[in-house]
């Protein structure tokens, strides 16, 4: 899913209205629904039926591993590498946890539920907010909001593409691609990140004819961790013990 | 019914990285390799996804109306239009040029 743009203004103000916490969270969730509307379509455009779609929205609820899982299997990858190219690129839920368990402070079956909401945008939302109880109301607001509209989107989405006899002549092939760009460019922040994502891409492309399909997307996976040991080593020994 | 399973399975692990997230103790993940590594990630996947949704078709390289789908969608993401607007100008452009040549 997109990066919420709401996280970088927030004049520092005492205590928000609930009002306004709400309204911000309402927001968020109506861009990510009319998001899910192209997911939607374009997991039925690649291969998936309506209800294999649905169960990647409700379940996986993460929106670049529900499009990365889609991306592998379409191409006539084996399952499982898009089950693994979808978690690899859940990797990043996990972190968001680390900044989330003290403000939400969830406990047994509360936690269970708050785990499925863990996403960009509901983390986006509760880290923006200064003081807990408008941080904690941002994460819950934002997240069963987006949950409900994303569903929804997806479900519209799919509907609308099952009718279509022929994606190709619409051009949807390219929709995936395309909505995978609009996730990159706000994470390509620095010439590393670019290096690398250059990289990544060459070794993948290059892997094409030799590799079975969904392969070559875990090779430039390899790539990034193998950068960021690389990188680590390098600053370590730029910094005097 | 092997698609299921791929579904399934990859739910239940994004599923779970989620939990731990909110489970394990600090000290695990507060880690900055773990960090550098979650942080390049989705750089490295969402790149290798790109060109390989626009050059690939199986196991073989192909240059079709794709490209053309994508150079305008990267014109889009520059000029920072919204995600829906990125998303149609890449189908628009491919379906056209498919539209003047026929099995491009």
């Amino acid at each position: 899913m997109p990066e919420s743009e709401s996280e970088s203004v927030k004049p520092p103000c005492a205590v928000p209205d609930r009002r306004e916490v709400l309204r911000d969270a309402a927001g968020v969730a109506v861009a990510t629904g009319a998001y899910g509307l192209s997911f939607g379509a374009i997991a039925l455009a690649t291969g998936l039926d309506v209800w294999q779609t649905m169960a990647l929205s409700a379940l996986m609820f993460t929106g670049a591993s529900q499009f990365g899982l889609v991306a592998v299997v379409a191409g006539g990858g084996a399952p499982v590498a898009g089950a693994v190219t979808a978690i690899l690129l859940g990797v990043r839920n996990a972190l968001y946890g680390l900044r989330l368990t003290e403000i939400l402070q969830a406990q047994g079956p509360r936690r269970l539920l708050a785990a499925q909401l863990v996403i960009d945008e509901s983390t986006a939302m509760a880290v923006a907010r200064r003081d807990p109880r408008s941080a904690r109301l941002g994460f819950w607001a934002t997240g069963l909001g987006v949950f409900v509209l994303w569903n929804l989107g997806t479900l519209i989405g799919a509907l609308g593409a099952s009718w279509l006899a022929e994606p190709r002549v619409l051009g949807l092939d390219a929709a995936a691609p395309a909505a995978f760009l609009a996730l990159l460019a706000p994470r390509l922040t620095g010439g590393h990140a670019w290096v690398v994502a250059g990289l990544a891409a060459a070794v993948a492309v290059l892997a094409v004819p030799f590799v079975p399909v969904g392969v070559p997307v875990l090779l430039a996976a390899v790539v990034g961790v193998v950068a960021a040991l690389v990188r680590r080593r390098g600053r370590s020994a730029d910094v005097p013990a | 019914m092997t698609l299921w399973w791929g579904v399934l399975g990859g739910a239940l692990g994004c599923y779970l990285l989620k939990l731990a997230g909110l489970s394990v103790p600090r000290r695990v993940l507060d880690n900055r390799t773990v960090h550098r590594v979650a942080g390049l990630l989705p750089v490295v996947l969402l790149a290798a996804l790109i060109v390989l949704q626009t050059f690939s078709t199986g196991t073989s390289l192909t240059v079709d109306a794709r490209v053309a789908g994508l150079a305008v969608a990267g014109i889009a993401v520059w000029r920072r239009w919204p995600f829906l607007v990125v998303v149609g100008l890449a189908a628009a452009t491919t379906a056209l040029v498919r539209l003047i040549w026929p099995g491009s």
